[in-house]
């Protein structure tokens, strides 16, 4: 995969992995809606990755799949990890002041959805959206 | 995008209008949240016209800044209307799992106009320049962080 990449630790950041993904999703020719939640799915994870991991990084690309063009995106950071997913997952559940809405949110906004995190090993999470 | 700029609030009589033009980071909302709320104090707005049609996108941090902004406005006693939210987003906004439950949408400014009363009927009508300097300080506006 060919990679843009946005370091993660600020607000600001958070903004920019909005943009170079809603790039990436209009040139993999992804129609409106699903632009919007790819993005929003990211602006979920780039947040959590600046709020909960510590900071990070972004990389993002197109993918193909025989006729299909899809945008993968990754967030990484090597901060505390996520002990507990299935809770993390769960609508509700903060350890911050959010809504605990991002984590399950962003991953009914995406076709596939990939962690890998182990306490204290950092929080790797790859989303596809395909076209 | 400066770190510290701000969203415009503009003021015509009892209304405040805001109009959301870029893309905001987290701090720039709760600027946003945090000047609202000190306005309708200062000035004793009875309503508030949010106006979101240049959104690309309303993530949980957006949906939750507008849905704190309504319900401080309303202990402010001015009611909130959001406006334009384009198609794509409120569909996003769904299945996100984000209801913005008891903020009041309209589909344009016009129409979002016509369900702030206190501007389409009685403008400025019986109620004098009240002295709104009340017990509420902007202080008490900041969201814990
Ligand atoms: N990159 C990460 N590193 C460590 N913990 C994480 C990470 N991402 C998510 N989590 C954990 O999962 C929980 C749920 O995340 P989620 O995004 O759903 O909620 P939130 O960020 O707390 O609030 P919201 O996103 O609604 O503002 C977080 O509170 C945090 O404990
Ligand atoms: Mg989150």
């Amino acid at each position: 995969m060919s990679g843009d990449e946005v370091a993660l630790s600020s607000d600001e950041d958070v903004v920019r992995a909005r943009h170079v993904t809603r790039r990436l999703a209009v040139e993999a020719g992804l129609r409106l809606v699903d632009q919007t939640k790819l993005v929003t799915a990211v602006s979920e994870l780039a947040r959590n990755t600046v709020i909960h991991g510590g900071g990070g990084v972004l990389t993002a690309g197109l993918v193909h799949d025989g006729p299909r063009t899809g945008v993968r995106v990754t967030c990484q950071d090597e901060g505390p990890g996520i002990a507990d997913l299935d809770r993390a997952f769960q609508d509700g559940y903060t350890t911050g002041n959010g809504l605990g809405l991002g984590f399950g949110g962003a991953r009914r906004l995406v076709h596939d959805f990939d962690v890998r995190t182990a306490p204290g090993q950092g929080t790797t999470i790859t989303v596809v959206r395909w076209g | 995008m400066d770190g510290d700029s701000r969203i415009p609030i503009l003021r015509m009589g009892r209304l405040l209008l805001v109009t959301i033009q870029v893309d905001m980071h987290d701090r720039m909302a709760v600027a946003l949240q945090e000047d609202l709320t000190g306005q309708i104090v200062r000035t004793g707005a009875t309503g508030v016209l949010i106006d979101i049609s240049a959104l690309d996108l309303v993530d949980s941090f957006i949906g939750r800044m507008l849905a704190d902004i309504a319900a401080m406005a309303r202990v402010l006693d001015a009611a909130t209307v959001v406006v334009g939210m384009r198609p794509a987003v409120a569909i996003t906004l769904v299945e996100l799992g984000l209801s913005l439950e008891g903020v009041q949408t309209a589909l344009n400014v016009e129409r979002g106009m016509a369900l702030l009363p206190s501007v389409a009927t009685e403008p400025d009508a019986d109620e004098g320049e009240d002295e709104d300097d009340g017990p509420v300080s902007e202080a008490d506006a900041a969201p814990a962080r």
